[in-house]
């Protein structure tokens, strides 16, 4: 327990079982972006997985969008402290994209329009863990909040969740993204509070 | 090797209104290696039966050895559970936790030749004071938006700069209420940031800090007049 601050109560909420430590809830939709939001027409929209070997995969907005898709419901978790519970979503569950991709790398970098990146090992993005999604709450998602497209990975800090993202590049070796290179943690599970390098 | 970012337990040193409703904190943290303008630390507060709650705020200060001090403006929100708390309750002689310093995008180094334009909306200044205090020739433009003029802080340390400082362009954009002589209360738009700003063939560095919706507004102005988006740094807060 860290020292007491004196004359500091809190809140006293209820304890929140689906609130990591350090995070308080939140009911916005707050957002952080590190510049300009981007604006990508449908028709401009592409998604490629590059494999270590180079090999693509690609769908544009009419093929994304003709993939078997999933309505789901997960808790999200900023690095900035807030998380937000029981948030839906609609999109296409990353098992459905690598159903064809042969690859014997074990991570991935996740690569946006705006040049953002993220890395994400792939054993994290598998078996249900993540999602490509183009709805929140019913509605179109938002260029705000990374629309057309952005990535979901719920169970990591969301800024894993790269926004309009374009592309997941294999990689053999984990690398470092935007804000890793920055200091933030490799890896980002809310739940052991790894929010900077070393925690 | 990998350089933990560790809890210090920080003395509360002085405090000063700049605002009716936003107090600067000034921390002594014991074994601070320095920090860059526009990172930000974490704070974490313990209530006596162990409740926990942790929050990130900006550093206004300008850190050098000579003045190895870390200051924080927090802005009042009035259903905030941490705010209210340091603006209200903290006295001098209290300690903190704190770790830090956070963050290596949203910054300006000295080593940054390109004029620079800060734009920020309300509580958003304080990352961007840090700059203009840390600033040396570097010509800098700031943009800042508040309610009334009451609701500027640091006003008085601007105007001192403004005078003293060559290089340093200061413009206000009042949206509620204007001081006399200042025009009718607006939002900042297009013409403001193409008269105030720098023209897109300078290649500012720019940034941008404020509530989510005032960010989106500025950055996208920016990017309409040519402004490279690499060049726009964003911090924003507060929900959408």
């Amino acid at each position: 327990m860290g020292i007491i601050s004196r004359g500091f109560g809190g809140r006293r909420r209820e304890s929140l079982p689906g609130l990591p430590p350090g995070q308080y809830l939140t009911h916005d939709f707050p957002v952080l972006s590190a510049g300009p939001t981007p604006r990508i027409p449908l028709d401009k929209w592409k998604f490629t997985i590059t494999t270590e070997t180079g090999e693509k995969h690609s769908w544009d907005w009419k093929e994304f969008t003709a993939l078997p898709s999933e309505e789901f419901t997960v808790d999200i978790h900023c690095v900035t402290k807030w998380s937000k519970l029981g948030t839906t979503w609609k999109g296409v569950s990353l098992d459905t994209l690598f159903e064809d991709v042969e690859s014997a790398a074990d991570y991935t970098m996740a690569h946006s329009y705006g040049g953002y990146t993220t890395n994400v090992p792939l054993d994290d993005l598998l078996e249900g863990k993540a999602w490509l999604v183009y709805e929140f709450d019913g509605e179109p998602l938002h260029p705000e909040h990374g629309g057309p497209v952005r990535l979901i990975v719920p169970h990591l800090y969301f800024w894993k969740s790269a926004k309009w993202v374009n592309g997941l590049e294999m990689l053999n070796d984990d690398e470092p993204g935007f804000w890793e290179a920055g200091g933030y943690h490799m890896y980002g599970d809310p739940w052991r509070e790894q929010r900077y390098q070393g925690d | 090797m990998i350089k933990r970012i560790t809890w210090r337990a920080a003395t509360v040193t002085a405090v000063r209104w700049e605002t009716k409703t936003a107090r600067t904190l000034v921390l002594d943290v014991p074994g601070w290696s320095g920090h860059l303008p526009g990172q930000h630390v974490d704070i974490r507060l313990t209530a006596d039966d162990g409740y926990v709650a942790q929050r990130s705020y900006s550093i206004a200060s300008a850190w050098s050895p000579s003045s190895p001090s870390v200051e924080l403006t927090i802005q009042r929100l009035d259903d905030g559970e941490v705010s209210p708390y340091l603006t209200d309750v903290v006295e001098v002689g209290d300690k903190i936790e704190v770790r830090g310093a956070i963050g290596n995008w949203f910054v300006w180094r000295d080593t940054q030749t390109a004029p620079v334009l800060l734009i920020a909306g309300g509580s958003g200044v304080v990352p961007l004071m840090a700059m203009i205090r840390a600033r040396g020739r570097q010509p800098f433009r700031l943009i800042y938006s508040v309610r009334t003029p009451e609701d500027a802080a640091y006003a008085e340390e601007l105007r001192h700069r403004v005078r003293e400082n060559p290089g340093l362009d200061v413009h206000f954009v009042y949206t509620r209420k204007a001081p006399e002589g200042a025009g009718a209360p607006k939002r900042i738009d297009v013409a403001t940031i193409n008269s105030h700003g720098w023209p897109p063939d300078f290649e500012p560095d720019c940034y941008v800090c404020g509530p989510t919706g005032f960010v989106e507004t500025a950055a996208d102005i920016l990017v309409a007049l040519g402004h490279a988006p690499t060049r726009v740094r964003t911090e924003r807060f507060g929900g959408a």
